[in-house]
């Protein structure tokens, strides 16, 4: 009986030769390539820019491109150039944050849940369920108007409101791993419920916490920028990319596009990135 | 289970859904720090006027009271008083909600047929570039926030080749053809977000129908490729996909408070991003209540419309 179980069922990957396939995935590659960059604009940013990105030039205000300032400058005759690549310091802080905040929280409530089910499971559920009747943003625009919008209040709203999301992911993944023989043996030997979740589950999970928080992170940056934008998320005098587009955005008609645009593009290219390295994890992991 | 007692079970689980979600806004409203009667008066107001326009708009009961007192106006029609305007919400919020319908009739309109062609296509081409580049493109645009796509495409289409108006807003007693017009812009980077999804689900749907035995059948009967495709294929691929277009609202309406901001347009996202920027908690409450309002509506319509295009629900059978 064994023998017909191994051969119909899928050959699992070794690690080294999972790492491998992603590796040598353009798409992945590309995507990060790009995210290298941009944490690396995040971290040095200051200290490598050309100009510095606070720096009013009221006398050189809404300068166009050219070789002293490559992205121009803004309605205070800052350098966009300079000002772009320390902006990516602020998503890169907050997204992240957030997102590892609803890992560890989504991770612990969807073993719980999963292993246990009964009571707290269907909680969860209708809470999902309440949760995904309302877009996200509006969720946390509320929230935000509660709590008074700053980084860290963002950074907590997100990770809170992201926690069921990928707990609902990680239960479907222990409910099938729940019914296996190895979690039957850890039971029979005695050992706690928070050891058979813990020790035993988590390590075979590991793949779809990995892919649900890597497809998160991109969401979260969205989420992030979005409310930026609308003024409820990181806060003036940052450089963020979300916030540089809304004090600049009613200049596009008047021809003054680099005010807006190269942090539009900054914005765009770091959520496709990490929008490549989720779809090259997850297909690794497929 | 027959049909019609699922859906109306599923109309009773969208019911408890909006209890707990007018609970849950309520409480939201309630946490909110500051005094509404000082909000509105400022901060160099008399205390004894604050208090009384409290009293006035009764925000000075304790808060079970003032949720009945609320949500049993609310399911009559009354949706209270905005603290802003000093006026009945409900015109508001009714004339928000028809204008953000439009928006988001324009561009369901544009991403349904754009996306579930463009599904079926990668998966005529599966495994193939055409595929993966329509996958990642897809994947990609979901991803990039609206207001980013919306800077590009004022860019491009609206400044540099002037094919579009920029402002969704038009001057009363414009023609609905002018109207649409204005409208197309704001709601292509609606579309973007929305292609994506749904083209994967239409993607995925082709495929498992293109490898099902029926189809075989079909194949192998003699019948023509385009008879296949189109009565064999199409309609089993695309009943998943209509159940993704409506849960997909819901997300629409989160990139309409991004879009209508941007583009100057009075919808629901406007009137729910200035309540909260101004703290009219009539006002919010009224207005995320009727999204969720309209997010349960169109998952229910979604249900319906499954049991009446699948035959095996149709009998009864599933």
């Amino acid at each position: 009986m064994s023998a017909t179980l191994a051969s119909t069922a899928p050959v699992a990957l070794a690690p080294r030769s999972r790492l491998h396939l992603v590796l040598r995935s353009g798409v992945f590659l590309t995507g990060a390539g790009i995210v290298v960059f941009w944490l690396f604009c995040a971290l040095f940013g200051p200290s490598v820019v050309p100009l510095d990105p606070y720096a009013d030039d009221l006398m050189n205000t809404l300068a166009p491109p050219s070789a002293a300032h490559w992205f121009g400058t803004d309605q205070l005759g800052r350098d966009i150039f300079s000002r772009v690549i320390v902006g990516a310091r602020p998503i890169l802080s907050v997204a992240p944050l957030a997102t590892l905040i609803a890992t560890v929280l989504g991770t612990s409530l969807g073993l719980l849940t999963g292993y246990f089910g009964g009571v707290i499971d269907l909680v969860l559920g209708r809470l999902i369920e309440v949760l995904l009747a309302l877009p996200l943003i509006i969720v946390a625009l509320v929230a935000l108007v509660a709590l008074g919008p700053s980084s860290s209040t963002v950074i907590a709203v997100i990770g809170l409101i992201f926690t069921p999301l990928i707990a609902r992911t990680v239960r479907a993944a222990v409910l099938s791993e729940r019914s296996l023989d190895y979690v039957a043996a850890a039971e029979l030997r005695g050992e706690g419920a928070l050891h058979i979740m813990f020790v035993e589950i988590l390590p075979n999970v590991l793949p779809a916490v990995l892919v649900e928080t890597t497809v998160r992170l991109g969401y979260a940056i969205f989420t992030v920028a979005s409310l930026s934008f609308l003024g409820f998320g990181i806060q003036p005098p940052s450089a963020d990319w979300g916030l540089a587009i809304a004090e600049n955005y009613g200049m596009l008609t008047g021809g003054y596009w680099w005010t807006a645009a190269f942090a539009a593009g900054a914005t765009a290219s770091l959520v496709v990135g990490v929008n490549l390295v989720a779809d090259g994890v997850a297909g690794a992991f497929r | 289970m027959k049909p019609a007692r699922l859906l109306v079970r599923r109309l009773g689980a969208g019911l408890v859904t909006l209890l707990l979600l007018s609970i849950a806004i309520f409480a939201g409203a309630q946490l909110l720090p500051g005094d509404v009667g000082r909000a509105i008066l400022g901060p160099l107001a008399d205390p004894d006027a604050v208090a009384s326009l409290n009293h006035q708009l009764g925000t000075d009961r304790p808060p079970l009271v003032m949720y009945a007192d609320w949500i049993s106006h609310f399911v009559t029609g009354d949706m209270g008083q905005s603290y802003a305007f000093r006026s009945p919400v409900i015109p508001f919020v009714a004339t928000a909600l028809a204008n953000s319908l439009k928006l988001a009739a324009v561009a369901f309109v544009i991403v349904v047929p754009l996306s579930i062609g463009a599904g079926v296509y990668a998966a005529s081409r599966a495994g193939r570039w055409q595929d993966r580049v329509i996958s990642i493109a897809g994947l990609s645009l979901t991803i990039v926030p609206e207001f980013v796509s919306s800077i590009v495409l004022i860019l491009i289409v609206g400044v540099w080749l002037r094919w579009l108006p920029i402002s969704a807003a038009t001057r009363p007693g414009t023609g609905a053809l002018e109207q649409l017009r204005h409208l197309i812009l704001p709601a292509l980077p609606l579309v973007l977000v929305l292609f994506g999804y749904i083209a994967r689900m239409a993607r995925a749907g082709t495929l498992q129908a293109l490898d099902a035995d029926y189809t075989r059948t079909a194949v192998l009967k003699g019948l023509p490729r385009r008879t296949v495709i189109t009565r064999h294929v199409l309609r089993n691929a695309l009943l998943p996909t209509i159940t993704v277009i409506a849960s997909q609202l819901g997300s629409m309406i989160g990139g309409l408070v991004v879009v209508e901001a941007l583009f100057r347009y009075q919808g629901i996202g406007s009137l729910i991003l200035n309540a909260a920027r101004v703290k009219d908690f009539p006002m919010l409450e009224a207005g995320i209540l009727t999204v969720g309002a309209v997010y349960v509506l169109a998952t229910l319509i979604a249900d319906a419309l499954y049991t009446v295009l699948d035959p095996r629900l149709r009998a009864g059978m599933a």
